[in-house]
């Protein structure tokens, strides 16, 4: 395991609540062409392998990985899709470095959300067909629940969940890049109207599209085409289990493990010091919270007081969602996760303008897949 | 980089099963792939998952809903898909899981459970296309197969019959196979002939059957493999390529993906005449032209011609006389032991693994085989999925 892998290319597209005026294809295209352009390559020469990340029925298309490779660069070359979040498909490509049978490989993943009538109904597609399908409950049901057992297990407060929407709303005002920047106050969220109680309207993330593309090297060619490669230092992804009826629903313990994995490659023992900050899947508020203490960095039941406290807020001591997270920059489906990478790539290059983190030097990145799974993914960068 | 064995394998009859869930099909596999060799799943690092479309199923993110029928509860676990080319895929990413040095074991399952699509999984393929420029013309998979086994048949010329005994060959080879679904040791290519036409030149014998079912496999590392058998399969090369998505202006006569694929898994076996130096082959079949199309496309036939070296019997599991012979689907491929996408091509890797261990039962090929190579194919006739096995 001694290759190591860089990032050194990133490139994005769209990020904004509609883009009615281009297709998936072309979102993929300029984000693909603005990656290998900074990356320096040529796709159809120095890229020897591709990975995409979708799900079919977020595409409306079964079989989606057809469409992926004539926009990429990738045609007649190895392509290959994972279904996952965007996290998982970066560690796919790691691992096929790792193997020393590849020096360049390019991860994509999109959303075009906007595409999508009701999301909610896709995702009571994902209820187990047999056992819970047929209770006909709307899915978002399932975040309350687990909200509500999070709360009353750990000790944290409504209030400090609401104030995770009003950090990371505002530090989307500082983020071009994000969709639902806005000045909240905790009690505004907390007021808004009640979705699945006590989850709130203003505490469940909304929809953008986007694509991104990344273009990841072995040591060796990173630093012979970047000035600035950020490294790869660990990457971890779990599975909990799928059964409603048997998970442990206050914990996040597919985020324990998937964070275990990361930090052993990565060789960090005490995650809280050694890393300066992280990006966090927070598609519902609660979900930032619940991530952290999973994550290791603080006990549980403190996360909710180290945010009331201003310790992950953009000044704080560990920032937590600089970019503003899924709930300011809007939830990209299965590109999330490689929108928390990409904010960590630019803090870590220091080209994250109004937003950016003084003396950044390690960064977490965390995503998730969304209810009801339990699936995630986590990486380590540095510079 | 750490070389890869597999280790075990398992497969459940491939039926129509509407008893069971999808994911006891998979558990069913899986347990049976860790029995065979005398592991459990606390020895397993990770999972890769290998199944098509969830519109089979009916189930958004099926992966997730997959996860603990394939073992993967608690476990680092990814699923992959490339349409038809999944099977053969998930072990190339199950190659990589273990080649890169992170995990020791991988298991990799493909479940498909095509029955539940009400009234027949084709109306699920219809959004297989382009959703403005194909979609509107209700097109179906026979009537585009129909279109590329007529620019194979034009192109040189080719005759039916000699077609059709592709089929005649992997349903009799099928007849030996426990799990197999239309097995028949008495076909004949004049019942080929006779069957109902479903889209000129498409007959329904030219065509495998829908069907249930789950294959799975273990693989592992060199220092875990030795410890585990005294008869470990290994990886020695794999490929893959995708080919554009406009199929339709493509030349359909010849699968250069397949042929792409190919050279890429032949270099890292370090191949450098695939006729000599492979001793097995399991080429893709859902329909009987696609395995002579896909040996042509894997440079192991001359390009037009195998389906005469089809019907001199080249391919034919016993005919060790034969001149160039190469045992070609000895396990009776999708044309005989049925199709469940994903499952059907692991099923293929399967096979090369007993064969190579001698573990192939009345299906052996004779004259011990010492390298196999397992293909599949898939997406929009897109992309081809290559792994080399040898002992």
């Amino acid at each position: 395991m001694s290759k190591e892998v860089a990032i050194i290319g990133v490139g994005y597209a769209g990020f904004r609540p509609l883009t009615p005026e281009v297709s998936y294809k072309e979102l993929m295209f300029e984000a693909a062409t603005k990656a290998y352009e900074e990356a320096g390559i040529n796709p159809r020469k120095d890229v020897q392998s591709f990975v995409t990340v979708s799900e079919d029925f977020n595409e409306g298309t079964s079989i989606f990985d057809e469409y992926v490779p004539d926009q990429l660069g990738g045609v007649l070359k190895p392509v290959h899709t994972v279904c996952g979040d965007g996290i998982h498909g970066l560690a796919a490509a790691f691992l096929q470095i790792k193997t020393g049978q590849f020096d360049i490989v390019v991860v994509e993943s999109h959303s075009k959300a906007s595409n999508i009538l009701y999301h909610s109904h896709l995702l009571a597609f994902a209820l187990d067909p047999i056992f819970n399908r047929p209770l006909a409950f709307h899915p978002y049901a399932v975040a309350g629940m687990e909200m509500r057992r999070y709360l009353a297990e750990t000790g944290t407060t409504h209030k400090q969940c609401a104030m995770v929407v009003a950090k990371n709303r505002q530090n989307a005002l500082l983020n071009p890049l994000a969709s639902y920047p806005a000045k909240l106050t905790p009690e505004d969220v907390l007021a808004s109207e009640p979705i699945a109680e006590p989850l709130t309207s203003l505490e469940i993330s909304r929809h953008a599209d986007g694509a991104i593309v990344m273009v990841l090297a072995s040591g060796e060619v990173a630093r012979a085409l970047s000035d600035k490669p950020i490294w790869i230092r660990g990457i971890g992804w779990a599975n909990d289990t799928f059964w409603l009826e048997s998970r442990p629903w206050a914990r996040a313990d597919y985020a324990t493990k998937a964070a275990k994995m990361a930090y052993e490659i990565a060789g960090i023992r005490n995650p809280r010091h050694e890393i300066d900050f992280a990006e966090i899947d927070d598609t519902f508020a609660y979900k930032e919270l619940q991530h952290m203490e999973a994550l290791g960095l603080c006990a549980p039941g403190e996360a909710g007081i180290l945010t009331e406290e201003g310790y992950t807020s953009l000044e704080g001591e560990f920032p937590v969602n600089p970019s503003g997270g899924n709930l300011g920059m809007g939830h990209m489906l299965d590109a999330s996760g490689l929108a928390r990478v990409m904010e960590v790539v630019f803090q870590l290059r220091g080209e994250a303008g109004k937003r950016q983190i003084p003396d950044a030097q390690v960064g977490l990145a965390f995503g998730w897949r969304g209810i009801p799974t339990t699936s995630g993914a986590a990486v380590i960068l540095s510079i | 980089m750490p070389r890869v064995a597999i280790v075990g394998a398992g497969m459940t009859k491939f039926v129509r099963r509407a008893q069971e869930t999808a994911k006891e099909l998979a558990w069913e596999a899986a347990s049976m792939a860790l029995e065979s060799c005398e592991m459990t799943l606390d020895d397993i690092d990770c999972v890769v998952l290998g199944s098509a479309p969830d519109a089979f199923d009916a189930v958004h993110m099926k992966s997730e809903y997959l996860s603990d029928g394939a073992g993967a509860w608690g476990k680092p676990y990814i699923r992959c898909y490339v349409g038809g080319g999944t099977g053969v895929f998930a072990v190339i990413q199950g190659w990589y899981h273990v080649a890169s040095g992170v995990f020791d074991t991988c298991l990799v399952v493909c479940e498909e459970k095509m029955s539940s699509c009400m009234p027949h999984p084709q109306g699920a393929f219809l959004t297989i296309f382009d959703h403005t420029t194909e979609r509107p013309l209700g097109p179906n998979l026979l009537w585009i197969f129909a279109l590329e086994m007529n620019a194979y048949m034009t192109r040189y010329g080719l005759r039916k019959e000699d077609i059709a005994y592709v089929t005649v060959k992997n349903r009799r080879n099928a007849a030996d196979h426990p799990c197999a679904l239309l097995g028949d040791p008495n076909i004949t290519v004049q019942d080929v002939l006779n069957s109902e036409v479903l889209a000129w030149p498409v007959q329904r014998l030219d065509v495998s059957p829908i069907s249930d079912g789950a294959v799975a496999i273990v693989l592992a590392a060199e220092h875990v493999a030795r410890r585990v058998t005294n008869k470990p399969v290994w990886i020695e090369g794999v490929g893959w390529a995708l080919d554009t998505a406009y199929w339709t202006n493509r030349d359909l006569s010849y699968p250069v993906y397949v042929e792409e694929a190919a050279r890429m898994a032949y270099k890292m076996a370090g191949i450098k005449e695939p006729r000599k130096e492979i001793h097995i082959v399991e080429p893709y079949d859902p329909f009987d032209y696609k395995e002579l199309h896909h040996l042509e496309g894997l440079l192991l036939a001359d390009r037009g011609k195998a389906p005469e070296d089809a019907a001199r019997g080249r391919f034919d599991r016993d005919k060790e006389s034969e001149p160039d012979w190469l045992p070609s689907s000895p396990s009776g491929g999708l044309l005989g032991v049925g199709n469940p996408i994903a499952a059907a091509g692991l099923m293929k890797v399967a096979e090369i693994f007993w064969q190579l261990r001698g573990e192939a039962g009345k299906r052996q090929v004779p004259g011990n085989p010492k390298r196999g190579l397992a293909q599949a194919w898939g997406d929009l006739m897109q992309v081809g999925t290559v792994v080399i096995l040898g002992i």
